[in-house]
């Protein structure tokens, strides 16, 4: 077992063993972390190891909470199915937007899955007689039990993000370490060079953004089913910008540094809430001093101080 | 009122969306052109720009019309020297990078948000006009006795709305006065087809950057400013113009004035003219989902020439 691996079945293993010991704040809010590092870690997938830059990512975790929610509450799906169909949502939508969006590239990507994702939110608003609009709707505890378990009890909560965590965690650690995430790191350094030695650029980068939309979709799909509520806030720009920052703060390109960066940010504005009420303002400047003085955030900054192991 | 009457008071509306958002996404291209990076935070500067004229106005009390003027004259200053202070002090020192130019003016948007929020507070304040003699105005109407002239109730239009149309016609004229005339200009343009050759030429290229990103934000705050006595101040009104920007720009090809012009007169229009007809929520998707599909099936704009 190499170190890389060995690193990550601990934290793994750690998360489990701190279920048992925490405080029930924290272990609260470690739950709640666990699954918005999930999201981090799809939008890593694209941002970190293909270099392709979204701004547009609440639409994915969005499109992953309303499939679950609305086959749960409009259709009376039950929760596994109900789950699965809002994976399969985030799926097909990830699939049409990367193959448009990806006939651009650079800034006007950016602003193209920007746009797309705002017009998601706009649609949500729009038929709100489905969706209830801004308000969104509560899921009722007795349809968020799954095999005799309740889901929104504590423990269980956790248990189940846990184990998304892990899944998504090792799965992305296979993928980068696969021939196929090594494509994907050579079109984040050079995507002509990559092309000429006749890699299929377009297809590597499709996958990419298919791979990344369906997990951020399992992300936004299990906050909906673990905390009970689905909501139009999920797919506006913020939960777009999120992502990124967690991803910047805790290192681009490194498998572990999404649950870092989400960790991280998650304490800095718990703890500044004491202070303001406008956390907002944490973000922005965090955003700020990142790209002036940690472009590689804090895993990436380890990594090219002796931990070059680290995936 | 009749449909042709309603029309023409929707297009005047539109008329005066259309000015304000010609200067606000003016400021945008000519940063995106000069600079070759998109400033998020676009929005924000014009939100500073109505909540500095708000306090402009607060604090030099006296006549509406006296503290107007000066508000008109002060507010965009001090935003684009904060503007300019905001480049110097991150985006020079991240090298003008496109993607972390981005990141960082996401973050320069939730600063400036949040702290006119502490500031400011949350509540929508209005400036007062310094004129507004409401204008009616008259209809014809082919009747059984030829050609009749009546004047509708509720077709009027304010003095003050005609003065935002004529001033951002002015200013876009200056701009195109300084542009295309002007030995700034000449160092602008130089600037924007080649970074290093002007550098080697002479150009102080950094002074330059930093002066067309306070410019670009002055620009978005004399917009504001403008509408601040139609619009109320409030520190979440930075989002729409930044969004119509983004679509003017686009429409109009990244990096072309002549086009921004022209796309924001179009969009200003048709956006005034569809909200008085349609559901607002339903426009504003479809218009971005229609300028998405521009930028993905023809990325240089319906005006731009050269590919982005």
């Amino acid at each position: 077992m190499s170190r890389a691996v060995g690193l990550h079945l601990g934290v793994i293993a750690a998360l489990l063993a701190l279920q048992f010991v925490l405080p029930a704040y924290h272990h609260g809010v470690l739950a709640r972390v666990m699954v918005m590092a999930v999201f981090a870690m799809g939008y890593n997938v694209m941002f970190g190891y293909t270099g392709l830059l979204s701004l547009g990512h609440a639409m994915f975790f969005a499109a992953g909470m309303y499939g679950m929610g609305l086959a749960m509450k409009q259709w009376d799906v039950p929760l596994v199915p109900a789950f699965l169909l809002g994976i399969a949502a985030a799926f097909l939508l990830a699939l049409v937007v990367g193959v448009l969006a990806l006939r651009t590239a650079g800034v006007a990507f950016m602003i193209v899955t920007l746009m797309f994702s705002q017009s998601l939110f706009l649609a949500i608003l729009h038929f709100g007689a489905i969706t209830r609009g801004d308000e969104g709707f509560a899921l009722a505890r007795s349809l968020r039990q799954v095999a005799g378990l309740d889901l929104a009890a504590p423990a269980t909560r956790y248990f189940a993000a846990w184990g998304l965590f892990s899944v998504v965690l090792l799965g992305t650690l296979a993928l980068v370490r696969s021939r196929r995430g090594r494509v994907l790191v050579a079109i984040r350094e050079n995507e002509e060079r990559t092309r000429m030695l006749g890699y299929d650029v377009w297809r590597h980068k499709l996958m990419a953004v298919v791979v990344s939309g369906t997990i951020c979709g399992a992300a936004g799909a299990a906050y909906g089913v673990l905390f009970g509520y689905v909501g139009a806030s999920f797919s506006q720009v913020p939960y777009s910008i999120f992502p990124l920052l967690w991803v910047l703060l805790g290192g681009a390109g490194t498998v572990i540094g999404p649950f870092v960066g989400t960790l991280f940010m998650f304490y800095l504005i718990d703890l500044s809430s004491g202070l303001t009420d406008a956390y907002m303002l944490v973000v922005g400047v965090a955003l700020v001093l990142l790209t002036l003085f940690l472009p590689r955030g804090l895993m990436g900054s380890l990594r090219d101080r002796g931990m070059k192991w680290l995936p | 009122m009749d449909f042709g009457p309603h029309l023409l008071l929707a297009m005047l509306e539109g008329l005066v969306q259309a000015s304000v958002l010609t200067l606000t996404a003016l400021g945008l291209s000519l940063v995106f052109g000069v600079m070759r990076v998109v400033n998020v935070a676009h929005g924000e500067f014009f939100m500073l720009g109505a909540v500095l004229a708000w306090w402009i106005t607060f604090l030099v009390g006296g006549p509406p019309a006296l503290a107007f003027i000066v508000a008109l004259l002060v507010a965009p200053l001090l935003v684009g020297t904060i503007a300019a202070a905001a480049d110097w002090l991150v985006l020079r020192r991240i090298d003008y990078d496109p993607e972390r130019t981005i990141v960082a003016t996401i973050g320069l948007l939730y600063i400036i948000q949040q702290l006119t929020l502490m500031s400011y507070g949350p509540d929508a304040r209005p400036v007062a006009p310094p004129f507004n003699t409401r204008l009616a105005l008259p209809w014809f109407e082919f009747g059984s006795g030829g050609v009749q002239i009546y004047w509708p109730w509720g077709l009027s239009i304010t003095s003050y709305k005609l003065f935002v149309i004529f001033a951002a016609l002015l200013t876009g004229l200056a701009l195109w006065a300084v542009m295309a005339r002007s030995r700034l200009g000449l160092i602008l343009r130089a600037t924007q087809q080649d970074r290093e050759t002007a550098q080697a030429f002479g150009v102080p290229v950094e002074r330059v950057y930093a002066l067309v990103f306070g410019l670009g934000a002055a620009l978005a705050a004399l917009g504001a400013t403008l509408v601040v006595p139609i619009q109320q101040a409030h520190y979440l009104m930075g989002g729409d113009p930044l969004l119509l920007s983004f679509i003017v720009v686009i429409i109009g090809g990244l990096g072309s004035l002549r086009g921004t012009v022209v796309a924001a007169i179009l969009i200003g229009m048709s956006d005034g003219i569809i909200s008085v007809f349609f559901s607002p929520t339903l426009a504003k998707m479809l218009a971005t989902l229609l300028v998405a599909m521009v930028l993905v099936f023809r990325p240089q704009g319906l005006f731009g020439s050269k590919p982005a």
